[in-house]
């Protein structure tokens, strides 16, 4: 231990803690921007330079570590002066309108030059405008907000490995770019929005698309549904102000009714839906001799780094779509069919955590009936939340409504898809009971729960031994990816996403997600699993009746042209 | 020629300055283009935007052809003070280019760089690899038309 002494608070602290931290535990605060928890300390930006009591420069809080004796001041006129001339300097080179930007009131430069009192800029402003990236259904990139942190490209770099962001030039030329400032759509971007959720300003943010939203709403002769994403749920009462890990499924409901949506539906359902193509599907390889190690699909950012980086691997993806879009493409087909609903005004919207979606629902493919997209409009969780606010919805007032029907029973191995592992557990819940011909002793499957990079699980199928993994993060994949390459026959069945903690750490999640806030997602969403009637999707009674009404039955005709999908190379 | 040169090296990132400056320095216009960036960075399992970084922030790379002579101009605080301007502005309409072009003839590039060294002899210029100190217009003309003599 250490003591040190922080504007006349005597301290002890571990050694080693740096002084940001040993003044955040002990309820001081000091400004940050480049600095990010779970991130690489980059001290760049300067903003958190602090003065020690004796030293001729200032040192920046994020990077200095403590020592014996240290005595620290955090609010000298000489470090408020330095911090406002920086604050002022990075606005000299941004576009400044805040009022007119996605970020306004929740952006952190803007806090920044808040809480320093600047009122007015000294320098002028000198920001030589440059043109948008909005060349992709995902994500839109504004060079003219950026204040070159650093975070996306760290978060690019080291939890995805692409590196496709990244500081060009030097000095007062610097710029965060893709290589010659292409645009992400020419580069093998997944769409993850990793760099978007981390961003302190609105230099990188989802495609906003809640206008078209307000519009077809709005449009009397269109039915507009909704199916919202297993993660949003216990991520969207965060993105209102409370705590994170809180469950908010019920009132989510309502608020989308007050919204004006036509039904509210659940994506649950049809992730019970995938549970079932893909589990039979990954019988039929075992028992068939088909390529194995089988490979989960659910997640679009997964499968652009397979299509750009590992197209010989195609096979071994499961055919099956997303959840999402297998919701879409049931909307369009049976739903259409049963409510009488003229395709043409069937409008469908999905509220998911993730930025990627957007892009997956705008593939070709995705149209069961070559003329429409199944899947029209995607919203991220940020995005729900700002149409919430903008309806002026007083959320925790709300009454808890349930799903509609036919999409709104759903199981707890629907649940936990947002986990990282979930989809892994959900497969196995049903699978072995259907190989074993027996009830499971045990549902829990701990091996695969929790935020290890990398985790492992054997168990025993039909007197088979059978090993299974499951990666998080790109970074983590491409280990698989490589290993599976290289001809390792261990495992039968691979289940990835590209997002840290799985979807309830997607790219469209809160802004400011941190690893200890996808614990507590993490923690909410097997709580939820827990608390349900039904906990395998094979007990769903609503899918049993959709396969007797419509589907027939698993991996049947109807289910190929609906629910199975094709992949393309992209290298 | 640059697969060659690749063959040389081991295929690993902290490679990657070696090969830039190798191929750089035998390549006619000494420039390294789009494709080869791409291909050294497929070399180097690295992605191109990592490779284009580097590139950008040595000044002493290039990502468009360039001239027989390179010619250097300091822009840092010294030069600048000491009549950085002049010596640009002196060089721009001596060649009939901007900083950042070179000439159509192919014999000159006019760059700027950060500090050379000789802030005692501000402002200075560095032609390839010799450097000019304490300029004023007449020694820079002077420096120009005799390396507008040789050849
Ligand atoms: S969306 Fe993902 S892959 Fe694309 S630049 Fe951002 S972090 Fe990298
Ligand atoms: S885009 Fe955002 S995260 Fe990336 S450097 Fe710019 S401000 Fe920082
Ligand atoms: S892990 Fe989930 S949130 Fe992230 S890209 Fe994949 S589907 Fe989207
Ligand atoms: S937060 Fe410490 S230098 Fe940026």
């Amino acid at each position: 231990m250490v003591n040190i002494r922080i504007n006349n608070t005597d301290l002890t602290v571990k050694e080693g803690t740096t002084i940001l931290d040993a003044a955040k535990a002990n309820n001081i605060n000091i400004p940050t921007l480049c600095y990010y928890p779970d991130l690489d300390i980059k001290s760049d930006c300067r903003v958190c330079s602090v003065e020690i009591v004796g030293e001729k420069g200032l040192v920046t809080a994020c990077s200095q570590p403590v020592w014996e004796g240290m005595e620290v001041k955090t609010n000298s006129p000489r470090v408020l002066n330095a911090r406002k001339t920086l604050t002022e300097l990075l606005l000299a080179n941004h576009d400044d309108t805040c009022t007119a930007c996605e970020r306004n009131m929740n952006c952190e430069l803007q806090t920044l030059a808040n809480t320093l009192g600047i009122d007015e800029n000294r320098f002028e402003n000198v920001l030589e405008e440059e043109p948008l990236d909005s060349h992709n259904d995902a994500i839109t990139r504004n060079a003219n907000r950026c204040i070159k942190c650093g975070r996306c490209v760290d978060v690019c770099k080291n939890v995805q490995g692409l590196n496709i962001l990244e500081t060009m030039n030097r000095s007062h030329e610097m710029k965060v770019t893709p290589a010659y400032g292409k645009y992400l759509s020419d580069e093998e971007c997944t769409f993850c929005g990793q760099c978007s959720s981390v961003c302190p300003v609105a230099a990188i943010t989802e495609r906003d698309n809640t206008d078209e939203v307000w519009r077809v709403l709005d449009d009397d002769r269109k039915h507009v549904i909704v199916q919202v994403a297993p993660a949003v749920r216990v991520s969207l009462g965060e993105e209102l102000g409370s705590e994170p890990g809180s469950i908010v499924t019920e009132k989510m409901v309502a608020a989308l009714k007050q919204l004006g949506f036509d039904g509210v539906f659940d994506t649950d359902f049809t992730a019970d839906l995938t549970i079932i193509e893909e589990g039979y599907e990954l019988i039929e390889r075992i028992k068939e001799g088909g390529t194995l190690p089988m490979m989960t699909s659910c997640c679009p950012g997964w499968i652009s780094f397979i299509e750009q980086r590992y197209p010989e691997l195609i096979d071994n993806l499961s055919t099956c779509k997303s959840p999402q879009q297998m919701f879409g493409a049931l909307a369009k087909s049976y739903y259409a069919k049963t409510e009488n609903i003229d395709p043409e005004n069937l409008h469908v919207v999905s509220i998911m955590p993730c930025t990627a979606k957007k892009y997956e629902a705008a593939r070709e493919e995705m149209s069961v009936d070559g003329e429409h997209q199944d899947v029209d409009t995607v919203l991220t969780t940020r995005e729900l939340g700002k149409m919430i606010r903008q309806m002026g919805i007083d959320f925790n007032e709300l009454e808890n409504t349930p799903f509609d029907n036919p999409f709104g029973i759903t199981t707890g191995a629907a649940a936990i898809f947002g986990a990282t592992g979930g989809v892994m557990e959900a497969a196995l819940r049903t699978v072995s009971e259907v190989l074993n011909e027996e009830p499971l002793e045990k549902l829990d499957f701990e091996d695969v729960r929790g935020m290890e990079g990398i985790k492992e699980a054997e168990l025993e199928l039909a007197g088979n031994k059978v090993k299974v993994a499951v990666a998080h993060t790109l970074s983590n994949a491409r280990q698989l990816a490589e290993k599976v390459k290289g001809g390792e026959k261990d495992y039968a069945f691979i289940e990835v996403m590209t997002c840290p903690g799985g979807c309830i750490g997607g790219g469209g999640q809160p802004y400011n997600t941190t690893d200890a806030k996808r614990e507590e997602r993490i923690r909410a969403t097997y709580q939820v699993d827990t608390g349900m009637e039904y906990r395998k999707s094979h007990e769903n009674p609503y899918i049993k009746r959709l396969y007797e009404e419509y589907l027939e039955e698993p991996l049947g005709e109807k289910s190929h042209k609906l629910l199975h999908t094709h992949y393309f190379s992209r290298n | 020629m640059l697969e060659d040169l690749l063959e040389k090296y081991p295929q690993q990132e902290d490679q990657l300055i070696e090969i830039l400056l190798d191929y750089q320095s035998q390549k006619q216009h000494r420039y390294i283009s789009e494709e080869e960036i791409a291909r050294i960075a497929a070399h180097l399992g690295v992605s191109e935007s990592k490779v284009y970084s580097v590139v950008t922030f040595y000044t002493f790379f290039s990502t468009e052809p360039r001239g027989q002579h390179i010619i250097q101009v300091c822009k840092d605080v010294p030069c600048y003070i000491n009549g950085e301007r002049t010596m640009r502005s002196v060089l721009e309409k001596l060649l009939g280019i901007r900083v950042g072009e070179t000439t159509r003839d192919k014999r000159f590039t006019l760059e700027q760089t950060s500090c050379l060294g000789h802030c005692d002899g501000a402002p200075a210029m560095r032609i390839d690899d010799k450097t000019f100190t304490n300029l004023d217009e007449n020694k820079i003309k002077a420096i120009i038309s005799e390396y507008r003599g040789a050849k």
